[in-house]
Parts: C-alpha cells; sequence; structure tokens
C-alpha cells in the first residue's frame, strides 16, 4: 500500500536517513525499531510532508506523493499521530477531534461515534480541556484525532512515549483494534518488545540504514535485536 | 439536543444586543425628551465620547484579538491598518463641495467623485448611509490588499520577528501617507476634514434642530455587526483551525491544516477590520490624518487585549470600556489641581492621571494573569454558575 524507496532525508545539514526501503502492505502493522538518532521520525516526518525529502520516492497506492504539502498527503489519506502526543491544551476533546476532520466536508457524526465507542473516556471528558487530561488520555486524543480523518494509513509516532507500562499495554491494545477494523499501521518504537509483538512486518533501522527487517516474531526471537533493544 | 440548546443562546444573544442597541439610543435621546435629565446624560456628557471610543476601539481590540489571541501571531501594525481605512474613508467621502476647500494647499484632489455625492448627495438620507457605508467597506478591502500584500513576506515569521517587521510596515505607510507628492490624494502631512461623521446621522428637522440623536447608536451598530461577524468566524471549523495553529504548528500541520493559507487569511481578516475601525476611528475624530496612528496606537490597543484577556472577545469588549473610560473620564479630575475649602489637594496637577493609571494597569496585570476574563467569553461565566446552583 505504502512503498518508500531508496528514501534519503538531511536534517539540520547531516544525512539522517540514507537511502532506506521500505513496504507497508495493506491492513498490516508495520514497524520500525532503533536507538535514538536512528532516523525513525525523520521518516515519518518526510512520509507526511512535513520534511522534504533529499532522494527516493514515496508511493501510496501505486500514486507518488513524494514532496507533496502535509494538507495534500493528509487528504490523501496519511495521518501522523505526532511524537509527545501534541494535543491542543486549550481546546476541548470534542473540538480536537474536529481539527483531525478539518479536511473533511461530510458528516462527522459517525466518526465521531466510532472514536468515542474505541475511547469511551473521550466520550465521557468531551467538555475538558485537552491540557487537563491525563498522559494516557492525551494518547487517546491523540488516536482519536488523526482516526477523524478516516486515513487508509495511520503512522504513529513513539505511542508508549512517557506512559506508565499498563498504560501502554492498554494503547497497544487499541491500535491492535483499529488494525482489525481496517486501518493499516506504521508504528515507531523504542519500546521493541511490545512494537514487535503487535507487528506484522519490522524492521531495525540504525543510524540512518536499515539492518534487518522480518516479521515481528523473527526479530522477537533474533539473538541480536534481543541483545540490542530487548535487553 | 445540543443543536437546540445553541439556538436558543443565538435568540438570547440576538436578544441581548438588540436589547443593548436600543438602550444606547434611549440614553442618548434621553436629554431630548425630559428638560432635567441629570448632568451625565446631556448630550455634551463625556459619557457618550466615552461610548463612541470605546465602540471604535472595541472593533479594533477584537480584530487585533483575532490575530494575536486565536491565531498567536503576534503582529504590531494595528495603527498602520487603521490608518490605511481612516484615509480611505476619509479620501472617498469628502463631499464634492468640500474639495477645494480641504485640498487648498494642493490645488483640488485629484480624485474627481466623492461617494456620498454619487449615492445622491451627503445631505440625503440615502446618499448619506449608502456613501458611507461603501467608504467603510473599501477602508475595510484596502486594508486586506496591503496585508495580503505585506503578509506574503512576513509571514513566514515568527513571534518578536513578526512583531518587529508589523511595526516597521505600520511605520513606513504613516510616512508615506504624509508624503507631500501624494497629496492631491492625501492631503500631504495636512488633515482631511469636512467628511461625515457620526453626528452626520443625527436626525433634524426643517428648523435643523435635532429630533433624533443616533451618533452614539451607529458606532455601535456598526462595531457589533463587525465583531459579530468576528466571532461567527471564531466559532467556525476556520476559527478551529487558527486556534489549533496557535496550540501547536506542528500539531496544526499534521493534522492537514495548510499554515500558510490560514496565517493569511487571518491575517487579511483582521487587517479588514482594523481598516473598517480606522474609518470608524475617522468619523470618531472628525477627520484623517498620520498623525494619532502612532506605535502608541497599537499599544494603547495592546494593552486593552492584554488586559481583556487574550484569546476572548467580550475580555476585549469590557476592557475597552474600562481602558477609555479611565483615561477619557474617570481619571481625568487627577489631572487639574483642585482645593477642598482652603486645602490644596497635593499631587493633583496635569500628567499625575498618568502615573494613577499605570499603576491601576500593573495592579490588574498583578492579579488578573490571564486579563480580566482570561481566554473565557462572558456566556461561559453564566454557565458555569448555573452549574454550581445545581449542585
Amino acid at each position: 500500500m505504502l512503498k518508500i524507496d531508496g528514501l534519503k532525508v538531511n536534517y539540520g545539514g547531516i544525512e539522517a536517513v540514507k537511502g532506506i526501503s521500505i513496504e507497508v502492505p495493506e491492513r498490516q502493522i508495520v514497524t520500525l525499531i532503533g536507538a535514538n538518532g536512528a532516523g525513525k521520525s525523520t521518516t515519518l516526518r518526510s512520509v507526511a510532508g512535513l520534511v522534504k525529502p533529499a532522494a527516493g520516492r514515496i508511493h501510496l497506492q501505486g500514486e507518488d506523493i513524494t514532496g507533496l504539502s502535509p494538507d495534500r498527503i493528509v487528504s490523501k489519506g496519511i495521518t501522523l499521530v505526532p511524537e509527545g502526543r501534541r494535543v491542543f491544551p486549550d481546546l476541548t476533546v470534542l473540538e480536537n477531534l474536529k481539527i483531525g476532520a478539518y479536511l473533511r466536508k461530510d458528516s462527522l457524526q459517525d466518526d465521531l461515534n466510532w472514536v468515542y465507542d474505541l475511547f469511551p473516556r473521550l466520550k465521557e471528558r468531551s467538555w475538558q480541556a485537552a491540557g487537563t487530561l491525563s498522559g494516557g488520555e492525551q494518547q487517546m486524543l491523540a488516536v482519536g484525532r488523526a482516526l477523524m480523518s478516516r486515513p487508509k494509513i495511520m503512522m504513529m509516532d513513539e505511542p508508549s512515549l512517557g506512559l506508565a507500562p499498563l498504560v501502554v499495554k492498554g494503547i497497544f491494545d487499541i491500535i491492535k483494534e483499529i488494525n482489525k477494523q481496517g486501518v493499516t499501521i506504521l508504528l515507531i518504537e523504542q519500546n521493541a518488545n511490545m512494537a514487535l509483538r503487535v507487528a506484522d512486518t519490522a524492521y531495525v533501522l540504525e543510524t540512518g540504514r536499515l539492518t534487518m527487517s522480518g516479521t515481528g516474531d523473527e526479530l522477537l526471537h533474533n539473538e541480536a535485536v534481543k541483545k540490542a533493544y530487548l535487553g | 439536543m445540543i443543536q437546540k440548546k445553541s439556538k436558543t443562546g443565538t435568540f438570547v444573544a440576538l436578544g441581548c444586543i438588540i436589547l443593548f442597541l436600543a438602550l444606547v439610543v434611549l440614553l442618548e435621546n434621553l436629554s431630548l425628551f425630559m428638560d432635567n435629565v441629570p448632568k451625565l446624560l446631556k448630550h455634551t456628557s463625556p459619557l457618550f465620547v466615552v461610548l463612541k471610543k470605546t465602540a471604535v476601539y472595541a472593533l479594533a481590540a477584537v480584530s487585533m484579538n483575532l490575530l494575536t489571541g486565536f491565531t498567536g501571531l503576534f503582529s504590531l501594525g494595528q495603527a498602520g491598518f487603521m490608518l490605511l481605512g481612516a484615509y480611505t474613508y476619509a479620501i472617498l467621502t469628502v463631499p464634492m463641495e468640500n474639495k477645494a476647500q480641504v485640498y487648498y494647499a494642493f490645488g483640488g484632489s485629484a480624485l474627481k467623485f466623492s461617494l456620498p455625492d454619487l449615492f445622491g448627495g451627503a445631505d440625503t438620507t440615502h446618499g448619506l448611509i449608502l456613501g458611507v457605508l461603501a467608504a467603510i467597506i473599501l477602508a475595510g478591502v484596502v486594508a486586506t490588499i496591503f496585508a495580503w500584500f505585506i503578509g506574503l513576506p512576513v509571514l513566514r515569521l515568527k513571534s518578536d520577528y513578526l512583531a518587529i517587521a508589523t511595526l516597521g510596515f505600520a511605520e513606513i505607510i504613516r510616512a508615506i501617507f504624509q508624503w507631500q507628492k501624494l497629496g492631491p490624494i492625501t492631503n500631504g502631512a495636512n488633515m482631511i476634514n469636512k467628511i461625515p461623521t457620526f453626528s452626520s446621522f443625527n436626525i433634524e428637522n426643517e428648523a435643523g434642530k435635532v429630533v433624533l440623536r443616533l451618533s452614539t447608536f451607529v458606532p455601535f451598530l456598526l462595531a457589533i455587526i463587525c465583531i459579530t461577524i468576528i466571532v461567527l468566524l471564531i466559532n467556525s471549523s476556520y476559527g478551529r483551525a487558527f486556534k489549533a495553529i496557535r496550540e501547536d504548528e506542528i500539531a496544526a500541520e499534521a493534522m492537514g491544516i495548510n499554515l500558510a493559507k490560514h496565517k493569511r487569511m487571518s491575517f487579511c481578516i483582521s487587517s479588514f477590520f482594523a481598516g473598517i475601525s480606522g474609518a470608524l476611528f475617522a468619523m470618531f475624530v472628525n477627520n484623517a490624518q498620520a498623525k494619532p496612528f502612532t506605535t502608541n496606537l497599537t499599544y494603547e490597543i495592546l494593552l486593552i487585549v492584554v488586559i481583556g484577556g487574550i484569546g476572548s472577545v467580550s475580555g476585549s469588549c469590557i476592557a475597552t470600556f474600562l481602558y477609555v473610560a479611565c483615561s477619557e473620564w474617570w481619571l481625568r479630575f487627577l489631572d487639574t489641581e483642585t482645593a477642598i475649602g482652603d486645602f490644596k489637594v497635593p499631587l493633583l496637577r496635569p500628567g499625575f492621571r498618568m502615573v494613577v493609571f499605570s499603576i491601576v494597569i500593573m495592579v490588574v496585570v498583578l492579579f488578573f494573569r490571564r486579563g480580566i476574563m482570561g481566554n473565557k467569553e462572558l456566556p461561559d461565566l453564566f454557565k458555569r454558575k448555573r452549574k454550581g446552583a445545581a449542585k
């Protein structure tokens, strides 16, 4: 569905991503794991159009989307759940969700109900300012907000960042549930253990290059991965 | 359910506005119907000056709040756009018969028409209303056009850099409008006067005696219409996008909001209403000249926005009234030397008003960190009270 070919991205004067090729098949969960500064976030940001790649092509369902503006990419069906959640703190939960659907002109009620079904907690708090939610609730909101654009692919940047282990488990359960309902997911994580458990396909990224790939299970039991990322 | 509620809310708001406007008309006409009105309600009372100025400044403050408070763009070009509006209005409305007199230094105006005259003359009702209305709208349009062009380079900047760039723009505009070579249009450094003002809307009988005063009602009506449009915009999906940009540009961009487009839109709309408030300002002071549109005016309006609460329309309106009333009316006595019997009250002398005023502002800022209203609106306060009562 999403195909990244020889992607190179310069970030702040250095080459952060040095030519990687990734394929994200439809209805799968694909994960990219790697240490800090491996280039995971940069890869996602360039797919989302927030940074322009220096070389390489990105195709969505056969259509070249390299270098399009972020709003065009969102309207093509790729949404990013940014790192650190980045909800709009002074807006209510409902307003946050509505902004997620900003580019859509049709009725939102069905999707609002869908998101509220996935996250009943958000419905309870729909009139509350997003800044007053707990970390886990904010992550739910960030995911819900991304879903409101009715994406084909949802890209998630470190959803477990700064959350308690129990909350992280809840988030990953939701990710699996969303995936079952037909949304393709590209996930990047430092929490490799969790990510590999849910992933259909996984890639390991080291200082801008892909070093390994395989199914989630394979990498989970791979000695090198165990040593470097699972501890 | 929710929709029903918001509908009654709209009716209540509309009712309040109409009631308020009726009250304004009643207040300013009381002296016509009754002989013994208190001094406060005579038409020469400072109350009406304050009310008119409040209407003009409130619109300027709300338009600035749209940009600063709701979109998070800190611009200090307000005075520049108001100047554009004031001049556009004045240039377009000087009646033909007054042109030679106004533009005496330049041997008449280069503009061979006047909007009120095109619609039948400034002394007829429809000529006045249509001419003034068209000029006011054009004032906004001219400010918008300038904003669009200025915005192209300037909106790439952020926070303080944007503020400095827009500040520079306002100063340049002010200098250009005083340029002698543009004299046939802008009247150079002289003022353009003899234009239709708020008082032109007072209804007189054949003997020239005022039968109905509308000079306070007109600015209020115009300001309320504009502010209502701004409020509707803020509550629309565009307004939500503006707020998203204010809160977090990166997240907003990731949600598919085109930053450049929305920033430009907010900048242009804000400038449109700043231009209109400039036109109202010209009507208020009976002339247009570059002198009052210094950075001081921008700072005054910024002060109002901050005191009222960044991100609160009703806060801006309340703060405007308090600010204008304090500076023009309530604190005036501090400037005149007074003696009670033989005792000369110390400290009271010209200039002391500003000292007290500054202290008042400092106290307000200290005790209301986020302004009087924070980012709440008036109806929010009632909502909370009702909830509290229900408990």
